[in-house]
């Protein structure tokens, strides 16, 4: 890839647009071959086809419960099904901008930029938090 | 191999397959002449339709907007959510949970292209973005905490507003900042990038830092709580608050988006509320979408299409607020 014409743009930035670049269309190819091995029945899908449009019109509560569906990381043991195979490109894809931060603190660090390294960590926290699903329930 | 061939070949080998997937899956399950009536085995129900119809209906429909989106100069998360909620029969949790994903999937296709050009500023974008992630947190628990009929009446009422602002604002193309003030110094948020159209090299900075970030408190709790993109609200503060130059604070934004709408789309994800049958044809669609728009934009009339948007928001905004009074 050429980057002569981005020599203006901090390197740390180029850096991560590259990343993003790769993971995110990585991510969709990803999710458009795991949908088609569900929509094919390749893997038996954990909740059928048939009772997710029922469910799909009710709250939440009631597709978990009915559809006896995980919740937080519960789908990373449901990979052998043709449904939650999906979710393999889904975390690929919401996972990309915490695993893109990384190299940024290392970046910060290096230039001396003790404020936007402080930021850049505190945003991997946050991110790292939302995906752990460490707090959970609310959902009506 | 270049850019755009990669994205092009996914995006279309990716819509192809899919619809001759669903059909052909469709076709293989037995689904024939005499209809798609069956009973359930879990719910006992009865559906009128076929499984694969539904996707297949939303990939279609989700194509069509994205190519409105780009062409009206919207999100695609600030469509999605009121017309697929409005329009199709699935229950809001899953719409927010989709409209989150579809809006994260348009952010990190354009991302990278708007850093690398500096259209996208990490500098401008990093602590505010650390604002915005943390309250979206708190919005997606709220959203999903409070009764669906008092989220739609908020959705309603905000879609409504989100029509009027696009309709009144009057976003300054390159607004002048005499001084910055001592918290945008402190950040750094200032920057260059190259005009295209010209070539000129264009420096900015910013003011009004501290009222911008406490803005954004309230969007990344919007965000959050309604499943929406969130653009709608970055560009208006960055740009003529904050006095970004409408290029960047459109870049920025879009950029953003992919921070933002990472945090509340794992609140949602880890609470059950994204349905891959539904996500991923809406998903892909609205990204193919996308890109038929960029390229339809050159012949298109935009603001024909914007003022159409518009309207087709405050009638989507009125039937969530009516949806959420009961009527």
């Amino acid at each position: 890839m050429n980057t002569a014409k981005y020599d203006a743009t901090p390197k740390e930035q180029v850096r991560y647009a590259n990343m993003l670049f790769y993971g995110c269309w990585g991510g969709l190819a990803l999710m458009a071959i795991t949908y088609l091995i569900y929509v094919f029945g390749v893997f038996e899908p954990h909740v059928p086809m048939d009772t997710v449009i029922q469910l799909w019109s009710k709250p939440v509560r009631d597709y978990l419960t009915v559809g006896q569906v995980p919740v937080g990381w519960g789908w990373a043991t449901l990979l052998n099904k043709g449904d939650f195979l999906n979710f393999l490109g889904i975390a690929l894809l919401a996972g990309m901008t915490l695993v893109c931060y990384v190299p940024l603190v290392v970046a910060y660090v290096k230039k001396k930029d003790s404020l936007f390294a402080v930021i850049a960590v505190a945003e991997i926290l946050v991110l790292a938090f939302a995906a752990s699903g460490i707090v959970g329930g609310g959902a009506h | 191999m270049r850019a755009k061939p990669i994205r092009t070949t996914i995006l279309v080998t990716a819509a192809c397959l899919l619809v001759a997937g669903l059909v052909l899956a469709g076709a293989s399950a037995g689904m024939a002449v005499e209809g798609a009536a069956a009973v359930d085995a879990m719910t006992g129900a009865q559906s009128d339709m076929a499984w694969w119809m539904w996707p297949l209906i939303l990939l279609g429909f989700c194509f069509v907007l994205g190519i409105i989106a780009v062409l009206a100069g919207v999100g695609g998360g600030v469509l999605f959510v009121p017309l697929v909620s409005g329009f199709f029969p699935f229950h809001l949790d899953f719409v927010r949970g989709t409209g989150l994903l579809v809006a994260l999937a348009g952010a990190l296709a354009a991302g990278p292209g708007l850093l690398r050009r500096n259209l996208a500023s990490l500098r401008l974008a990093l602590p505010v973005a650390l604002i915005a992630s943390a309250c979206s947190i708190v919005g997606a628990f709220m959203g999903l905490a409070l009764p669906t009929d008092v989220v739609q009446l908020c959705l309603g009422a905000t879609i409504m507003f989100i029509a009027i602002l696009l309709l009144t604002s009057k976003n300054v193309v390159r607004p002048h900042v005499e001084k910055q003030d001592a918290i945008g110094l402190a950040l750094g948020m200032n920057g260059i990038y190259t005009e295209p159209s010209t070539g000129e090299e264009i420096s900015w900075k910013t003011h009004r830092t501290l009222p911008g970030l406490l803005l954004f408190i309230v969007i990344g709790i919007m965000a959050g709580m309604f499943g929406l993109g969130a653009g709608w609200a970055n560009v208006p503060v960055l740009n003529i608050l904050m006095g970004a130059p409408l290029k960047v604070a459109v870049g920025t934004s879009k950029f953003l988006l992919s921070i933002t709408d990472t945090s509340a789309a794992w609140v949602y994800l880890n609470q059950g509320c994204v349905i891959p049958l539904m996500a991923i044809p809406s998903i892909i669609g609205l990204m193919l979408g996308s890109f038929v728009g960029v390229r339809l934009l050159a012949v298109a009339k935009p603001k024909f299409i914007r003022y159409m948007v518009i309207g087709v928001l405050l009638f989507s905004g009125g039937r969530a607020l009516m949806k959420g009074l009961g009527m």
